[in-house]
């Protein structure tokens, strides 16, 4: 409460102002490709894997792919874990953008 | 807009939908409803969320229903005994869902046979739609000409309309046969132009820029509307207040006539409202 038209509180950024920004980010992705993400993804996964399988062993939790989407820029990060044979090689990491 | 024209008012399908739950559907599906009936014209008003009936409370009906939606939808009973006549303004009536059953127990040819007939009689159908976007969202919305998406100035409230102003534009029979768009204006409710001059709330012209649809109204945050439904009174039949006179202008707009928009607010709040009243 202000008594005389200014407050002892820090000022904080109005979070009004907050709410709108990450609604609009947020909306963009919606409305455009949004929601086809869960669809495909388990679907690709599958194939890298088969295409994993065909060169080295592998089970099927050692493949992990995730996909972040900021303002500007989407990454989609493959990790893969290498096969124990070799005790040096513990894992390798595949980036592609 | 020739269309619309050509068929008239006579038997206008208006869903009054939003998404998320708690944002004033059904208050505003009752307070349009009257509002529209007050004015001359023959409305009823449906309860789709069935199994959570609740617009007979707000109607002020409850203890009158026998009948219901469902009953008519599988044939068990005949139209005109699930309706209930308003007994305060004769041209409304009301057809409530049933308490029992659930939502899988409407079908679209059920609920197309049920608007037909409606179609008859009444110049504009209200369909209060249940929160959610499933079945009874889905039958509440499939044959609208118009919808009314109620918004709260609220993160989650905004994001729902948006997915429910998606779905008005491509599930409903007017997407799915071509015809002219469903037409969808916003109705922004618990407006608080304090938090907003605070920077707390996110301002109409927000939310606007945000679904880019036009507005219908903005009803302000009021005791008013808790009253009303305390005692079973759409909020434009109680005493007069800022929410009720935001709903006469807004139903003024829906009927095609040219309403300044303007921001009504009925706390103010002196020095003792401050230290004994809270309106939230």
């Amino acid at each position: 409460m202000s008594l005389f038209g200014f407050s002892l509180k820090p000022r904080r950024p109005k979070s009004a102002q907050t709410a709108k920004d990450r609604l609009q980010i947020l909306l963009a992705h919606e409305r455009g490709s949004g929601s086809q993400e869960p669809d495909y993804l388990p679907a690709m996964q599958n194939d890298i894997l088969a295409v994993i399988r065909k060169y080295m062993k592998i089970e099927d939790d050692e493949v992990d792919i995730r996909m972040e989407r900021r303002d500007d820029i989407s990454s989609l990060e493959i990790n893969i874990e290498m096969p124990t044979q070799q005790k040096d090689a513990t894992a390798a990491k595949a980036r592609s953008r | 807009m020739t269309q619309l024209k050509e068929d008239g008012p006579r038997g206008r399908v208006i869903v009054i939908t939003s998404g998320k739950g708690g944002v004033g559907k059904t208050t505003s599906a009752a307070a349009i409803s009257a509002a529209i009936a007050k004015r001359g014209h023959k409305v009823v008003v449906i309860d789709f969320d069935v199994g959570l009936r609740n617009l007979d409370m707000i109607m002020g009906c409850e203890r009158r229903v026998v009948f219901d939606f469902i009953n008519v939808v599988q044939g068990d009973a005949r139209l005109s005994q699930a309706l209930i006549k308003d007994k305060r303004v004769d041209t409304l009536s009301i057809l409530p869902t049933s308490q029992t059953r659930d939502k899988d127990a409407l079908t679209s040819e059920g609920v197309e046979k049920v608007l037909d007939e409606l179609r008859k009689d009444f110049d504009y159908i209200i369909c209060d739609s249940p929160a959610g976007i499933e079945r009874g969202a889905q039958m509440a919305m499939y044959y609208a000409d118009e919808a009314v998406v109620v918004t709260n100035p609220e993160v989650s409230s905004v994001r729902d309309s948006d997915r429910v102003l998606g779905l008005l534009a491509s599930k409903t029979q007017r997407a799915e046969k071509g015809l002219e768009p469903v037409k969808s204006q916003v109705l922004l409710t618990r407006h608080d132009q304090g938090r907003i001059d605070r920077g707390e709330m996110m301002a109409v012209e927000d939310v606007l820029e945000l679904l880019a649809v036009p507005l219908l109204g903005i009803v302000p945050e009021s005791t008013a509307v808790l009253r009303a439904s305390n005692v079973g009174m759409p909020v434009v039949l109680d005493a007069p207040s800022s929410a009720a006179s935001a709903y006469e202008d807004a139903v003024a707009r829906l009927l095609g006539e040219d309403v300044p928009m303007r921001i009504g607010s009925d706390k103010r709040p002196g020095l003792l409202g401050r230290f004994f009243g809270r309106s939230a």
